[in-house]
């Protein structure tokens, strides 16, 4: 028996957890799961507590699966104290829900910020001096701490303090509708939105059991690929600037803009708030959408291959590209890392391929991935994500078929939404463009949303920020952070 | 290159028209006399992100694309509080923000203005009753102007921003 299965066997199952099975283990098997990700057997992809549980998804190959462990006192064997990618989100779960895991090697508070002042890590050496920045940083950018401790230019090391954007969406999640709750969530990483808000949709109608008509699959993808485009855009052109090539992000800003426009003619919205919401989508096409889309595509594919090759033969900015920021394929696959950032770094794995779901599961797409590891390979990656994300464009219309774009309230009914929805759970996963967003939700007896939890890939991307930086200069750390590109509100929640 | 800079001189211009926005202008217009002279023409902007869920910087940062181009109005933004004459501030404020927020209005010189730009820094958008936010930009500090909208478009933050500004003839 493979892992996976002999992990869920010695638990008891839950009735309806969908689309992919969750078992209540013991303490034994909980370790045991824990050492498996250790081992590189199994990859984390989320771990959250709630009043007397802690559960933890897992993946194996194209499998998903996940486990809880009864915690009545709030105390369970910590996974973090095997596997570091769980420190984080332990810390999270003592601020969050006053959990105990058991053995947790770093317990000061990391979402909720006390009265307390922060213990950084202590870091000695002879001539070492530390630059602190943030929360307030000089660019237009999301607030977060980073204090690094340097010998001359050379980053020592580097200590990110986030938190600073924590807005207390659980909590608020918790109780709320399936409406406000689709909202809530559109709200959470302003860039990431349509991802954002399909993956809490795609939860609800698992938890419910109701699939969307085929067109609103097929205009979820679109958004989802519109977005991507989007940020892709932003990010190249914002990389090259970060290494005073400020051309390409003029140049990228206007695609980009092109980008939002176009989501205008579509779907109403620069960028497409509120249109995805469980059941299918808010909108059809306006009627000028599919002429907005051709154009656009076409001002893409007359002026992309350009700044493609002007990024390519540039050697000036290649110097300040290649070589900084490496991440290793080690770090990638322990940490799960998701998002162009895994695959620059070559861990295959893209949610549209390893999980499908509508529409991807009837496209036809390559999943880029990349070796290099560096600032250059995490450009390249983007750039050949654009070209797959056009194509998908094309294909998504070609398939396009008349129909409906939301489920009618029978249609809920039908999946047993109403009766007995009591404690139905439903899971997503979810690839936007920074990687994979995964959503964990259950339905109350009301109908209402019990617990819901949202995990923001950049959860396995910030601590690989802190190790890619080490032994490069100060001044690349701009550079690397933005090929980074990793949330803040996304991850402080 | 230098068929991309060609392109840009042969090309017309991509920047656009700002269409007046009577609602902004009159709030604008509040602002006494004296206020609006000592702004002139310029605005040296400080943009804050007090919580934001980053949709509203993704709009600011587009005011500076060819399409905007905010500089052509005398706007610019500065790396620093101690340079900036306007406070541009987005997000419900959270608890872990508001000392960094209350520091940074501190540390701008007067005469200065605060911008509140998005719904969840006029009154907290859907974050309104997170226990971990303490509540709209003006809960914290004062605000001269509240420009709404989630995100708020360019076209919107720029005729905010020129609310601000006392010639017509840049407006
Ligand atoms: S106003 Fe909207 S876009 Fe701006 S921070 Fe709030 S939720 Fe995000």
């Amino acid at each position: 028996m493979s892992d996976l299965p002999r992990l869920l066997a010695s638990g008891e199952p839950v009735p309806h957890h969908a689309p992919w099975p969750r078992a209540v283990v013991g303490a034994d098997a909980w370790e045991e799961a824990a050492r498996w990700l250790a081992e590189g057997r199994l990859t984390l992809l989320g771990l959250w507590g709630e009043a007397a549980w802690a559960h933890m998804a897992v993946l194996a190959g194209g499998d998903v699966a996940v486990v809880s462990i009864a915690c009545p006192d709030g105390r369970y064997p910590s996974v973090g104290r095997v596997h570091s990618p769980a420190i984080r989100l332990e810390r999270a779960m003592r601020d969050l829900y006053g959990m105990e895991p058991v053995g947790l090697p770093d317990t000061r508070p990391w979402l909720v910020h006390g009265a307390a002042p922060y213990d950084f890590l202590p870091v000695t050496g002879d001539d070492l001096h530390e630059i602190a920045v943030g929360p307030v940083h000089a660019g237009i950018i999301e607030p977060g701490h980073f204090r690094f401790t340097c010998d001359g230019e050379t980053v020592v090391r580097l200590e990110a303090r986030l938190g600073y954007t924590h807005k207390g969406v659980e909590a608020l999640l918790a109780g709320a509708s399936i409406a406000d709750g689709a909202k809530i969530a559109g709200r959470i990483s302003g860039d990431s939105t349509v991802a954002y808000a399909l993956a809490f949709a795609r939860a609800a109608e698992a938890a419910a059991g109701v699939d969307v008509p085929a067109r609103a699959g097929c205009l979820r993808g679109l958004m989802a690929e519109m977005e991507r485009l989007a940020n892709h855009f932003g990010d190249i052109g914002a990389i090259c600037n970060d290494a005073g090539f400020a051309i390409m992000l003029s140049q990228f800003a206007l695609l980009r803009e092109a980008a939002l426009r176009t989501n205008v003619a579509v779907f109403g919205h620069r960028l497409c708030q509120d249109i995805v919401c469980p059941g299918g989508v808010a909108a059809d096409l306006l009627p000028a959408g599919l002429a907005a889309i051709g154009a656009f595509l076409a001002e893409v594919d007359g002026r992309f291959p350009r700044l493609v090759s002007l990024y390519d033969r540039t050697a000036s900015l290649q110097d300040r590209t290649v070589g900084t920021g490496r991440v290793p394929r080690e770090w990638v696959m322990q940490f799960g890392t998701g998002g162009p950032n895994g695959r620059a770094s070559g861990r295959e794995f893209d949610a549209r391929a390893s999980l499908p779901y509508a529409p991807y599961d009837r496209m036809r797409f390559a999943v880029p991935v990349l070796a290099g590891g560096d600032v250059d390979a995490r450009v390249w990656l983007r750039i050949r994500e654009v070209g797959e994300s056009v194509s998908l464009i094309r294909q998504i219309i070609a398939a396009l078929e008349p129909g409906p774009v939301r489920l009618a309230d029978d249609d809920w009914k039908a999946g047993g939404w109403q009766a007995g929805a009591a404690g139905r759970e439903g899971m997503a996963l979810v690839e936007g463009f920074r990687g994979d967003v995964l959503v964990w939700l259950r339905i109350g007896a009301d109908g209402r949303i019990s617990r819901c939890h949202v995990r923001d890939p950049s959860w396995f991307q910030w601590p690989l920020l802190e190790a890619a930086i080490h032994g490069n200069i100060v001044a690349d750390f701009p550079l690397c952070n933005k090929s980074f590109n990793c949330s803040y509100s996304g991850h402080d929640l | 290159m230098r068929n991309i800079l060609l392109d840009g001189f042969l090309r017309r211009p991509l920047t656009e028209d700002l269409p007046p926005d009577p609602e902004l202008a009159a709030l604008g217009a509040r602002l006494d006399a004296e206020s609006r002279r000592k702004l002139g023409r310029s605005l040296a902007i400080r943009e804050i992100d007090a919580g934001s869920c980053n949709g509203c910087e993704l709009e600011i940062n587009a005011l500076a694309t060819a399409f905007y181009d905010l500089e052509r109005f005398g706007l610019r933004f500065v790396a620093s509080p101690r340079h900036a004459d306007v406070l541009l501030v987005t997000g419900p404020v959270t608890h872990a923000m508001r000392e960094a927020l209350e520091r940074t209005y501190r540390a701008t010189p007067s005469p200065k203005w605060v911008i509140a730009a998005g719904d969840c820094a006029v009154g907290c958008g859907v974050y309104a009753n997170s226990p971990a936010c303490v509540g709209s930009v003006a809960a914290v500090i004062p605000v001269d102007i509240h420009i709404d909208g989630c995100p708020p478009t360019p076209v919107r933050l720029l005729q905010g921003l020129l609310a601000l500004l006392a010639s017509p003839r840049a407006r």
